[in-house]
């Protein structure tokens, strides 16, 4: 990312957390999403879920004040908020499968303009790493990805279909990238916003599949 | 209380790790507790690359760890050439930049591994434990862990049918004890602990605090009930017991 184009990374995260509702459960996934809990979002009450059963962790510990007992799904040494509670890892994914996550925010190697995503295995991988993102994408009643807006290479993410092995079918609602904020529509990628610097065309070309605007932006 | 009694309660306390493991066979079916740091086995696991029981089938959330300073994880017991095959949810690290110490003996097919989405795994266990032997998810249908699988449509929704996972053993992590064997854990250090112990025959706990006499823990406080705990051992302090160690940060 070069220049003031486009969101950081925080910005990418701030976009989604933003949509976070008073009272919600949310499950963060490592990397890019744990930064949503950095965001204001005035008083609205989030309570964090982590998958080794944490429900309600707060903010990651100080230095020299970490219990190497407390982590986060990412194995940060993280605190408590008051009225916390944990449970075993079976009781955990109760909370997931059982409809209790209001929203998960991942990241993914690729979503689709049919809502499918893929973020546990590479292209040729024997095995992968599944943690608990199938669970989520399966079971919590909003998924969110944030992710890069093309490949290192400059290869779309954002394409027609996955051609990576999928985590979770026609499940993600919003997509937040450095270049806007999108919702997979079936038929394309709506663009609900565009980030600072980018332009339209900017973004269609780097996206595969239909980028689809609303006509108040043409 | 009866002298019987007080004796059958205080055979669950041996005096090394290596006492606790020594008959450990071939071809053992071990679950191990452990997320991240918490809840590790860390000196079971020591104790068992020691002991070098062979061709055995390992069960946990993952097969090590790239942090650094790297602990004792069930990819050590890999390296020892003692493990046929790994039942797990990650194969590969969260983050494709890093590699797992277990990855190269997988990819050479020297070890057999079976992936499993996290809570489905936690799911086989904790029915393993309950005497349900199979259970319908909605977790990984569409996806190729699915492919050639049994799925069946119930209201509306495809569910895949997932089977139980018992254990011969379990290597579990704890912060206190009775003498009975009731556990109670300490913050996120429960993770896999309990579903662990009750899917095994023969559960086996690293105990953090000195153990208390039976009773000691109020029967409401109690996280793991004794009846699924055979074996304790007490973690000496470190350096002699393996504790929990600050993980360096990572460079981005």
């Amino acid at each position: 990312m070069s220049g003031t184009k486009g969101w950081t990374r925080q910005q990418m995260a701030d976009r989604v957390a933003r949509e976070f509702q008073d009272g919600w459960i949310v499950n963060l996934g490592v990397g890019i999403p744990t930064l949503c809990s950095n965001t204001d979002i005035g008083g609205r009450a989030i309570t964090y879920h982590s998958e080794n059963g944490v429900i309600g962790y707060g903010p990651v510990a100080a230095p020299g004040e970490e219990d190497l007992n407390l982590v986060n799904a990412g194995g940060q040494n993280v605190t408590l908020r008051p009225g916390a509670a944990v449970v075993h890892h079976a009781d955990s994914f109760g909370v997931i499968r059982g409809g209790r996550i209001d929203a998960t925010v991942m990241g993914a190697y690729q979503v689709s303009m049919t809502g499918d995503f893929a973020n546990w295995k590479l292209k040729g991988q024997k095995g992968g790493g599944i943690g608990g993102a199938m669970d989520l994408a399966a079971c919590a009643r909003r998924v969110f990805i944030i992710l890069e807006h093309v490949t290192r290479d400059g290869s779309p993410r954002l394409v027609e279909k996955c051609d990576l092995p999928v985590t979770a079918r026609g499940v993600v609602t919003l997509v937040s990238t450095n270049y806007g904020l999108f919702a997979p529509t079936g038929e394309g990628f709506h663009l609900l916003e565009l980030a600072p610097g980018m332009t339209v065309e900017e973004v269609r070309a780097a996206t595969g599949g239909v980028l689809t605007v609303a006509d108040w932006r043409l | 209380m009866q002298r019987g009694e007080a004796m059958a309660q205080a055979s669950k306390l041996r005096e090394s790790f290596r006492d606790a493991v020594a008959d450990i066979p071939d071809g053992s079916r071990i679950g191990f507790g452990g997320f991240a740091m918490p809840g590790v086995p860390f000196n079971l696991i020591m104790a068992l690359k020691e002991q070098g029981a062979k061709r055995l089938t390992l069960v946990a959330n993952t097969t090590g760890s790239s942090q650094q300073p790297r602990m004792p994880d069930i990819g050590m017991l890999v390296e020892n050439g003692q493990v046929a095959k790994v039942i797990c949810a990650f194969t590969a690290p969260t983050r494709p930049t890093e590699t797992l110490p277990f990855t190269p003996f997988y990819e050479s097919g020297e070890v057999d591994a079976e992936l499993v989405p996290q809570g489905t795994l936690a799911e086989r266990l904790r029915a393993a434990g309950a005497g349900i032997l199979a259970f319908y998810t909605p977790t990984a249908v569409g996806t190729e862990l699915a492919e050639g699988r049994e799925t069946r449509v119930i209201g509306g929704r495809e569910y895949l049918l997932e089977y139980a996972l018992p254990l011969d053993y379990a290597f579990v992590r704890a912060r206190r004890a009775d003498a009975a064997g009731n556990l109670r854990f300490h913050r996120s250090q429960r993770n896999f602990n309990p579903v662990m112990a009750t899917a095994a025959r023969c559960t086996i706990a690293e105990i953090e605090e000195p153990v208390v006499e039976a009773g000691a823990i109020d029967p409401d406080d109690v996280h793991l009930s004794g009846i699924y705990v055979h074996r304790m051992v007490a973690v000496p302090p470190a350096p002699e017991g393996i504790w929990p160690a600050k993980r360096r940060e990572r460079r981005r």
